[in-house]
């Protein structure tokens, strides 16, 4: 087809973890003299069975679709499922083992924010810095520099070195740069969650007369609510390999299900985990008081982790998700408070307990996090699915489905007599 | 969730608009396979020449930021270095100056050695410390190293300044052999280029080269013949000396500042260039070679 701008054949992208006791991030010379001379001697004892505890890992697999000019695809799936190797071949960053793509146009990739800034430097010289590595010409960045400097709104701050700069300042100055970019072919990934609520009413202001044609977007995200909003087709990646192109609304709903189904497993046989692994989550119990009910609005609820062992700083950490995808609430238990307690009948349990259950009612989904000796132990997404059945929040009931809010609080009214 | 939609929308309609605004004709196809070494790689390094411009000059700014007296530090090493080796070379040990005076001896030496020292530092570090750009950002890598020697030019050039208050202060006037410096310096520039992707794209894979790097700097100071005339080694061994490349690179420095009586062992220069010469293409092959994993390794 001639109007495919982006044609991707048969990708496939290889990847060889090792499998050491002490995860080194870098291969040292010793190691490769010391295997080279082994293997040397095992050539020489005729016993050429490599022992090597390496392990092949396709992060992409036999990958292929088209793009044609215009489209808004978003590239969706679990983490691990090859979305960000897809992305960094795309843009050229790492090469593919197998397949081919090929691509008509300029492309700009938005992988992260403020790629190459450079904390010493000031705003003015960041700007020409960041557009050059970003592929922007001298000239081009001249000429757009006024427009770059009023969009972010540092005029004031531009002789300063950016390590001076708030946070949202250096953002919004990023992210200047990067909207200036003028390519035929974007492909971002999640990292657009930028600026302060005037900031963003003043691009609205800027923008409101635009028309929404001709630009071809790749967006990669976890967030349904915005892929939904934003892209026409979605890809759905599942290990490395193209589980459905599609629709978007047909993808959103697949990838949930497909999050569902991971989640009724035991928890010690899923296998895609993050972490030390030293000591493991091995289940989760999700209830509503001794009696174990289902939760509700407004009602008391359990969450009881059971973990394989105890470590010296243990912590028990867990973010909720709705439907959509967006993240709801995040429980720290690191972070202490009075109200916490110690429970020697605990043994290798963890409980969060919480008195009123301010989630509306619906699906949500669990990510699972344990600390311990001050690392990362084991990391599990989608942990846990349940439900949240409507109840009531201090009296008041809670309706079914209320798509303009994503929590429910607690409150009162004073009402003139 | 509303707002974060709407900045994102906001965003792409500013692609769009900047986009429409210059429209273009049909692009050429860019192919993206395994193991294929574009046909672009020179074209893309001249396409990024003004990125390559921009990490020389954000390497420069940054170098002196915070510091009280800036790039004066570029003239007080080596300065100093050759003040001590001097004293120790010229007025202790007594050696022979191929008639010039000893500081512009050590001077001469002085010059290409620091530049290659700190190309060499510099370049093979660059890949790490720029692991961030690596990682996210396509562009021709090459560009990363070649840029830190550049900044080791500028080194290189302003230290030149010290050369000319020494001679001007011994009243040396250089014979007319002065103006082939600037293929000599083609040749420093090569070795150091050279031997600085042989190490950056090795350290990039094994990080031991962190440390072998610092050891080949110490040695090479005292191996090559910066703090004394390489006329004093023995003739029979001069050949093997000019194995160290630099050897030559000195060597070449010196005929054509110091001139008078200053003398080319030529087999042994012409031995050095050879090798700067290998070293030099092999480094570029090498690091094309490994640069493809990159971004997987770093």
């Amino acid at each position: 087809m001639s109007d495919a701008v982006i044609r991707v054949e048969n990708l496939g992208k290889k990847y060889i973890i090792g499998h050491q006791q002490d995860a080194q991030r870098y291969i040292a010379l010793r190691d490769v003299i010391a295997n080279g001379a082994k293997g040397l001697v095992q050539r020489f004892q005729k016993s050429n069975f490599h022992n090597t505890k390496s392990e092949e890992f396709w992060a992409l697999k036999d990958v292929s679709f088209e793009i044609k000019q215009g489209e808004r695809v978003g590239i969706i799936g679990r983490n691990g499922a090859g979305k960000s190797t897809l992305l960094k071949i795309l843009s050229r960053i790492t090469e593919p083992t197998t397949g081919r793509i090929g691509i008509k146009g300029r492309v700009a990739s938005l992988l992260e924010v403020g790629t190459g800034f450079h904390p010493e430097l000031t705003g003015r010289e960041n700007i020409f810095l960041n557009g050059a590595i970003l592929g922007m010409s001298k000239a081009e960045i001249h000429r757009n520099f006024d427009e770059i400097v009023a969009f972010a709104e540092v005029e004031k701050f531009l002789d300063t070195p950016v390590k001076r700069y708030s946070s949202g300042m250096y953002v919004r100055l990023a992210f200047s740069v990067a909207a200036h970019l003028e390519p035929e072919i974007l492909i971002v990934d999640e990292v657009l969650a930028v600026g302060d609520s005037q900031f963003q009413k003043k691009c609205l202001g800027k923008m409101e007369n635009v028309a929404k044609e001709g630009r071809t977007v790749l967006f990669v995200s976890h967030n349904m609510g915005v892929i939904q909003t934003l892209c026409s087709r979605v890809i759905l990646l599942h290990a490395g390999e193209v589980l459905l192109d599609d629709f978007t609304e047909k993808g959103v709903n697949t990838y949930l299900k497909n999050m569902e189904s991971s989640a009724s497993q035991d928890l010690l046989h899923r296998k895609e985990r993050r972490g030390k692994r030293e000591i493991q989550l091995a289940k989760i119990e999700i209830s509503s008081g001794e009696d174990s009910e289902a939760l509700a609005t407004g009602r008391p609820a359990r969450f009881l982790f059971h973990v394989t062992g105890k470590l010296p700083g243990l912590a028990c950490v867990f973010t909720l998700y709705n439907q959509l995808g967006q993240p709801i609430a995040n429980f720290n238990s690191s972070i202490s408070s009075a109200h916490d307690a110690q429970n020697s009948t605990m043994e290798n349990r963890v409980l969060c307990e919480i008195d009123e259950l301010p989630l509306l009612p619906g699906q949500y989904r669990l990510n699972a996090m344990l600390m311990g000796n001050g690392e990362i132990q084991d990391h599990v997404e989608a942990a846990a699915i349940f439900d949240v059945e409507p109840g009531e929040m201090r009296g008041r009931p809670v309706m079914n489905e209320n798509s303009y809010s994503t929590v429910c609080i607690g409150h009162r009214w004073v009402m003139p007599v | 969730m509303q707002r974060f939609i709407e900045a994102i929308e906001i965003i792409l309609s500013i692609y769009l608009v900047i986009s429409q605004r210059r429209q273009m004709g049909t692009p050429p196809e860019l192919i993206i396979e395994a193991g294929r070494t574009e046909k672009h790689y020179w074209k893309d390094i001249w396409r990024y020449r003004e990125l390559f411009y921009f990490l020389a000059w954000r390497d420069i700014l940054v170098r002196y930021k915070q510091t009280v007296i800036g790039i004066a530090w570029a003239l007080i090493r080596p300065f100093l270095t050759m003040v001590v080796f001097t004293v120790v070379f010229g007025n202790l040990a007594k050696l022979p100056s191929e008639g010039a005076p000893y500081p512009i001896l050590v001077f001469s030496a002085m010059l290409p050695w620091q530049f290659f020292a700190n190309s060499l530092s510099e370049a093979s570090n660059s890949l790490i410390t720029n692991a961030n750009l690596i990682s996210k950002v396509y562009f021709p890598r090459l560009v990363v190293p070649t840029s830190a020697v550049v900044v080791s030019f500028v080194d290189f050039m302003i230290s030149g300044m010290i050369l000319l208050g020494l001679m001007a202060w011994y009243d040396f006037v250089p014979s007319w052999r002065i103006v082939t410096l600037p293929g000599f310096i083609v040749i420093a520039f090569l070795a150091s280029m050279g031997s600085g992707l042989w190490l950056c794209s090795l350290n990039v894979q094994y990080r031991d080269f962190r440390y072998i790097v610092p050891f080949i700097v110490q040695f090479g100071l005292y191996i090559s013949p910066v703090g004394f005339s390489s006329s004093i080694v023995p003739e029979k061994w001069r050949l093997l000396y000019s194995m160290n490349p630099m050897v030559g690179v000195i060597d070449g420095f010196r005929w054509a500042i110091l001139g008078g009586e200053s003398q080319m062992f030529l087999p042994g220069f012409l031995l050095s260039m050879f090798l700067v010469v290998i070293i030099f293409i092999t480094g570029i092959q090498y690091f094309r070679k490994m640069e493809r994993t990159f971004a997987d390794v770093i």
